[in-house]
């Protein structure tokens, strides 16, 4: 395939998963708006306002960048999940299979289709917030990197459990017992300064941490870890993740007999 | 000379669980061709095209598409290929159009070039009305077109068809045909795996019987038809009969009152049977061949290869 070709066939993979997820709009995007309205009333007004502040930010204020990234990741890594998966379930995965296009566009166009709905989730979450306290960005390019880096990052791993995933459930198992607790316990609620020493440094493993955290720096100017390794981590989980992703297509993983 | 359309040589296909597919096959398509490949369940033709199409990985040999090694360059090779599977594999939740221009992109086809080719196989394939529609609410034999039109929408030079009228009532069938032999004409390299028999000997000029992962029989339909020995037509009587009729030459044997089963073998001339019938007062109103000439082939070969092999004779399916 030539440059333009392959640019065609990249942008038809994105868009098809785009028109994919807001055609089912009330079960992708109604959703997490949803709880974290719930998360932003009960966290952030009635029991945010007797915790009193956070690293000196009021508690709704602190919650509020968590908040956007766990939404971001969840959906993100759920999106291509599901869409992969469903793909090879419905075995029209062989659409793209039999097609000369590259396995890295495959890729890619699963990517951004799914960091476009964490991004899209995200937006909304940032939105609702805004019903409920004033948000200012101190960072805005560091806020806008990491947001991206961090929908592209759990895109791809959303993708790489599609292809192992032999039944739904499979792609199920990562999100509720992976997912979620790493990312309750990567200082969404709470600063890890509060934990004691072994519990900050049991922290201090959780990539999520520093996600939430450099996410919270580029909003709100505070961050429990330095933002520059963060961004570096999370660059280089991602070129690790897509050339594990890429090898495992390549090899037919989980989609040719 | 032209490369062949595809050119398959020691061909092996080792499952994980250790089962052999295909054991080394040697096959030659040529450009044009409208070809059969034909075998009992099981017996290697999905395997042998879905290395061809790339959803099932090769263990060993070599495959050229128009002299493209799939080893060397596979999306190039990708580009002469259309692939139409036996199952259906499209997502049932999409609009028509769209699963059809999807695939357009797959390929780097512009959408200003895409829909007018698009409209072109949607409304010859008889599924222009329903191009707004989900294709889950389409019957099966609507969803088979589909899956034509689908890969035919990059103007492929070589169409794998694997089974593409199972389960379509026999009228659309035919129309179906008609499509098909017309794409041939039009210089479409047909390969054509089928249960219907049938289908094979009106549609196609050479077959391959794969048995077991090995070519049993590679040739042409009418060299094949030649090698029949005997055929069996069924008559249909204007009055019943009691007893079997007695023919000089002739194995007839009674199938009810009214019909009987004339066997006729090569040389014999259906005159000379028809003249002793109506010397003995028997009024024929109709006939047809008992099965189609090709089962009849196919079967008492598949057969034969798998006594020859040693192995249990296997119940061969055929449906006609």
């Amino acid at each position: 395939m030539n440059a333009w070709q392959t640019w065609i066939a990249l942008w038809t993979l994105v868009t098809k998963e785009v028109r994919r997820y807001m055609r089912i709009w009330p079960q992708t995007l109604l959703p997490p708006s949803i709880t974290m309205t719930m998360y932003f009333i009960i966290f952030g007004n009635l029991i945010g306002s007797r915790i009193g502040p956070m690293d000196d930010i009021p508690y709704i204020d602190y919650i509020v960048p968590g908040l956007i990234m766990m939404a971001v990741i969840t959906n993100s890594y759920s999106n291509v999940a599901s869409s992969f998966f469903s793909n090879k379930f419905q075995r029209s995965v062989e659409e793209m299979m039999v097609s000369p296009m590259p396995n890295w566009v495959i890729l890619a166009g699963f990517v951004v289709g799914g960091a476009s709905r964490g991004l899209a989730v995200g937006l909304i979450v940032t939105v609702v917030s805004m019903f409920f306290t004033d948000l200012s960005i101190h960072h805005p390019w560091v806020t806008i990197g990491v947001v991206i880096m961090t929908a592209l990052l759990f895109s791809i791993g959303g993708f790489i459990n599609a292809l192992v995933a032999h039944k739904f459930d499979d792609i199920s198992i990562v999100p509720i017992f992976v997912l979620t607790p790493l990312t309750y316990l990567g200082g969404v609620f709470y600063s890890i300064h509060m934990l004691p020493a072994f519990w900050q440094g049991v922290s201090m493993v959780n990539p999520i941490l520093y996600m939430v955290n450099a996410f919270r720096y580029g909003i709100l100017g505070v961050s429990d870890i330095p933002v520059g390794g963060a961004l570096v981590a999370i660059a280089v989980f991602i070129v690790v993740f897509f050339a594990v992703g890429l090898w495992m297509l390549d090899r037919g993983k989980g989609i040719r007999s | 000379m032209a490369e062949p359309a595809l050119s398959i040589r020691g061909l092996t296909k080792v499952y994980g669980n250790g089962f052999h597919a295909l054991k080394g096959i040697d096959l030659d398509v040529a450009e044009g061709d409208f070809f059969a490949l034909l075998g009992p369940n099981g017996a290697g033709k999905s395997t042998t095209l879905g290395v061809v199409s790339s959803l099932v990985q090769k263990t060993g040999g070599s495959v050229s598409v128009f002299g493209i090694d799939i080893d060397r360059d596979f999306a190039k090779a990708k580009y002469h290929l259309g692939v139409v599977p036996q199952e259906f594999n499209f997502n049932q939740f999409e609009k028509v159009e769209d699963i059809v221009l999807t695939q357009a992109g797959y390929y780097g086809m512009p959408m200003r070039e895409a829909k007018p080719r698009a409209e072109q196989l949607l409304r010859d394939l008889g599924l222009w009305d329903k191009r707004k529609g989900s294709a889950r609410m389409l019957s099966g034999g609507m969803k088979r077109r589909l899956m034509i039109a689908r890969a035919l929408i990059h103007r492929p030079r070589l169409l794998i068809l694997d089974e593409p009228t199972a389960g379509v009532d026999i009228e659309l069938r035919r129309s179906m045909w008609e499509f098909m032999k017309r794409i041939n004409r039009e210089g479409t390299t047909i390969i054509l795996t089928t249960h219907y028999l049938e289908e094979a000997e009106s549609l196609c000029r050479n077959i391959a019987i794969i048995n077991h992962g090995d070519i049993v029989q590679n040739t042409s339909v009418r060299d094949l038809l030649a090698q029949l020995n005997t055929e069996t037509f069924l008559l249909d009587l204007a009055q019943p009969v009691e007893t079997v009729p007695e023919l000089e030459g002739f194995n007839v044997e009674r199938v009810d009152a009214t019909q009987l089963a004339l066997s006729v073998e090569r040389g014999q001339r259906l005159n000379d049977a028809f003249a002793q019938f109506s010397a003995q007062g028997f009024e024929i109103v109709s006939m047809r061949n008992r099965a189609n000439r090709l089962e009849e082939m196919f079967v008492s070969m598949v057969e034969h290869a798998n006594a020859e092999s040693g192995r249990s004779t296997d119940k061969v399916e055929v449906r006609s």
